[in-house]
């Protein structure tokens, strides 16, 4: 008797836990078939503190610079590759901004130049970017590699951006440039 | 004169709003004769969602294999031989995320935020193992959980703790709970994935604080059976509480119980439950009184917790950037301190300083009300533990305990009972 009561009382419960994550489950499925939600970062608020290249749960940095070509100046004296005041505009170290020399310079014409990031170099310490905006035509912009980044439940940059830069956002708005609209969709 | 100042201001408006357009086009892009073609601006695609149907599908085998090892087999081998599939696969290849215990807060952040929506892998992830706990018990945590597999193999020496230490322990994962909710709904942080102790081991780069605390759990799981999983895990409450109501839980004998002790301790959770004679049993009248003494207790409980969590609202807001950044602009003197990265971003956003004082008077607002209902949770959860602990419950048989129990099989091998 006692037994059947209680036997009873849990399959109440079994059914009510039941329904509560049956309800729960249909509530969120319904909003989630839009799609996946993936980490974005503005550069229009980035300040370019450095905080990219050391935070990301990956390493190398899934941020990298990237080059917006249809931006670039391809100017001689790139603010992006070399160091503020450099004496010759040459290729050697000593004059490149960045760390990694993940900046490749090519003569295109006179007196222009092409400016390419190699990826795997790249750390994403912004270091260019602030450069090229500072200088130049801010054609070098930082944005999530999504083929590296692992789409962390909770970005590890996110949390550490001084400029609160990070969002998350649809597939559609993965990549955003300043100054620049890109008709590519991903 | 007027009219001059007025021409002049123009004029100044003008070569400032062209030195803001020359800004975005200091130099122009050439136009090239030696038909030069530009490289593509590279934006590449996001890893295939291939990857999440593959977890999940994963997660639904290594569910449905350990149950069937434990509930059909009954046996230990196969267990460990999940765990360790687990640990590699869900812990090691997959970094540990997305991971049940962190799905929480999607869940949250998505009932809460209408801008969020969840992504369905990580929904799967929250709702699978429930599912599974509600029908066979907590055979998720048993080792398909990479945290609660990789505590689990490194048992080697389990000592038993005190019962009342075990009890106050316990209730520390329903704060960390409510914890969690309160800054997953507020926005503000993902808690249990910041101070998850093993997501770091598992990729190899933690930090060398989060580091230790990884280690130190380890080296404390040798001896204590899984000490987050008991005394932290916000998921594992939620599990406790469906598996009290699951519909095939384990049983540690294959047949019927002869009462013969042989696994009275044998679980190294301290979750085999023993017989309850009827004659401890309460008479009427003082269980009637109890009921009523609880009854009062409870309430009192709530607002005090309530009242005392709400006094912290603040400081528990200092975790959101937003209210951290407002608060060090109002102490911020820039002659005497040297401006942080935090208040340089915030000059260059052009946000004014009203604006984000008014944003963080809105957050600080949320977590008045959140903390209210954060301590009024702590408190029922006090209130009810103390029922618990005050109840007798009629039991004849040695069995495990449905909310405590992981459904770990090391105490199926004591039973000497043969299955028929
Ligand atoms: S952490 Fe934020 S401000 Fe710093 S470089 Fe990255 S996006 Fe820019
Ligand atoms: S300076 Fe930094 S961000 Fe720019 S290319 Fe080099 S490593 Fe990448
Ligand atoms: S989501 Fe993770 S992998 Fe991607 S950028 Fe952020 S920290 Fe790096
Ligand atoms: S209690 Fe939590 S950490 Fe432990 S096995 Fe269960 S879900 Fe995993
Ligand atoms: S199956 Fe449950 S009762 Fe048995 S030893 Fe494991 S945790 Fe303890």
């Amino acid at each position: 008797m006692k037994k059947d009561r209680r036997e009873f009382i849990n399959t109440c419960f079994r059914f009510a836990a039941g329904a509560s994550i049956v309800g729960v489950a249909g509530v969120l499925a319904s909003k989630s078939a839009k799609g996946d939600f993936f980490w974005q970062l503005d550069p229009t608020k980035c300040t370019q503190c450095g905080r990219c290249a050391t935070s990301c749960v990956v390493t190398p940095s899934a941020v990298k610079c990237i080059h917006v070509y249809d931006m670039c100046g391809y100017c001689d004296l790139c603010g992006g590759y070399f160091r503020p005041n450099v004496k010759n505009l040459s290729t050697g170290a000593e004059n490149m901004l960045c760390p990694t020399g993940a900046i490749k310079r090519t003569y295109v014409e006179d007196p222009y130049f092409k400016y390419e990031i190699i990826d795997e170099l790249c750390i994403g310490c912004g270091k260019c970017v602030k450069g090229c905006g500072a200088f130049g035509n801010g054609s070098l912009q930082l944005q999530i590699s999504h083929d590296l980044c692992v789409n962390c439940n909770e970005c590890a940059i996110a949390r550490d951006c001084p400029s609160d830069a990070f969002k998350r956002v649809p597939l559609e708005e993965a990549y955003q440039f300043a100054g620049f609209k890109t008709n590519k969709k991903i | 004169m007027k009219k001059i100042f007025s021409l002049f201001s123009l004029l100044v408006l003008l070569i400032i709003d062209f030195a803001a357009f020359a800004q975005t086009q200091r130099f122009p892009r050439p136009e090239f004769e030696s038909g030069y073609t530009q490289p593509v601006t590279s934006m590449p695609e996001p890893r295939a969602g291939i990857f999440a149907l593959v977890d999940v599908l994963l997660l639904i085998a290594a569910l449905s294999l350990i149950t069937w090892f434990i509930h059909k087999k009954r046996s230990r081998t196969g267990v460990v031989i999940t765990s360790l599939f687990s640990i590699v696969y869900f812990g090691f290849l997959r970094e540990g995320c997305v991971c049940s215990v962190g799905s929480v807060q999607n869940v949250v952040l998505a009932l809460f935020n209408p801008g969020y929506h969840i992504p369905l892998s990580a929904l799967a992830f929250f709702v699978i193992p429930l599912v599974y706990t509600l029908f066979f018990g907590r055979t998720f945590c048993a080792g398909v959980c990479p945290l609660g597999a990789v505590q689990d193999v490194f048992l080697l020496r389990p000592i038993s703790l005190k019962k009342w230490l075990q009890k106050v322990l316990g209730l520390i994962p329903w704060i960390y709970l409510g914890l969690a909710i309160l800054y997953a709904a507020t926005g503000t942080d993902f808690i249990i994935c910041r101070y998850d102790p093993f997501v770091g081991i598992f990729r190899f780069n933690a930090t060398f604080f989060m580091f230790a605390i990884g280690a130190a759990f380890l080296l404390i799981s040798v001896f204590i059976a899984r000490p987050y999983c008991r005394f932290l895990c916000p998921y594992g409450v939620i599990l406790n509480l469906v598996s009290r109501v699951s519909k095939n839980h384990l049983s540690i004998t294959p047949a019927s119980c002869i009462q013969c002790k042989l696994c009275e301790n044998s679980c190294p959770l301290d979750a085999i439950n023993k017989p309850v004679e009827v004659k401890q049993m309460e008479d009427k009248r003082s269980a009637t009184r109890r009921f009523i003494l609880l009854g009062m207790i409870i309430p009192a409980l709530m607002i005090i917790g309530g009242w005392v969590v709400s006094n912290f609202h603040e400081n528990l807001a200092m975790v959101n950037s937003k209210v951290r950044l407002a608060n060090e602009l109002l102490h911020f003197n820039s002659n005497t301190m040297k401006e942080s990265l935090e208040i340089e971003g915030f000059r260059t956003s052009g946000k004014t300083k009203e604006e984000l004082y008014l944003e963080s008077a809105a957050i600080l607002k949320q977590f008045y009300y959140g903390s209210w209902m954060l301590g009024a949770f702590i408190g029922l959860v006090f209130g009810l533990s103390l029922a618990g602990l005050t109840r007798y419950r009629y039991r004849e048989d040695y069995e495990a305990d449905k909310g405590e129990c992981v459904s770990c099989a090391r105490c199926l091998k004591y039973c000497p009972v043969e299955s028929n």
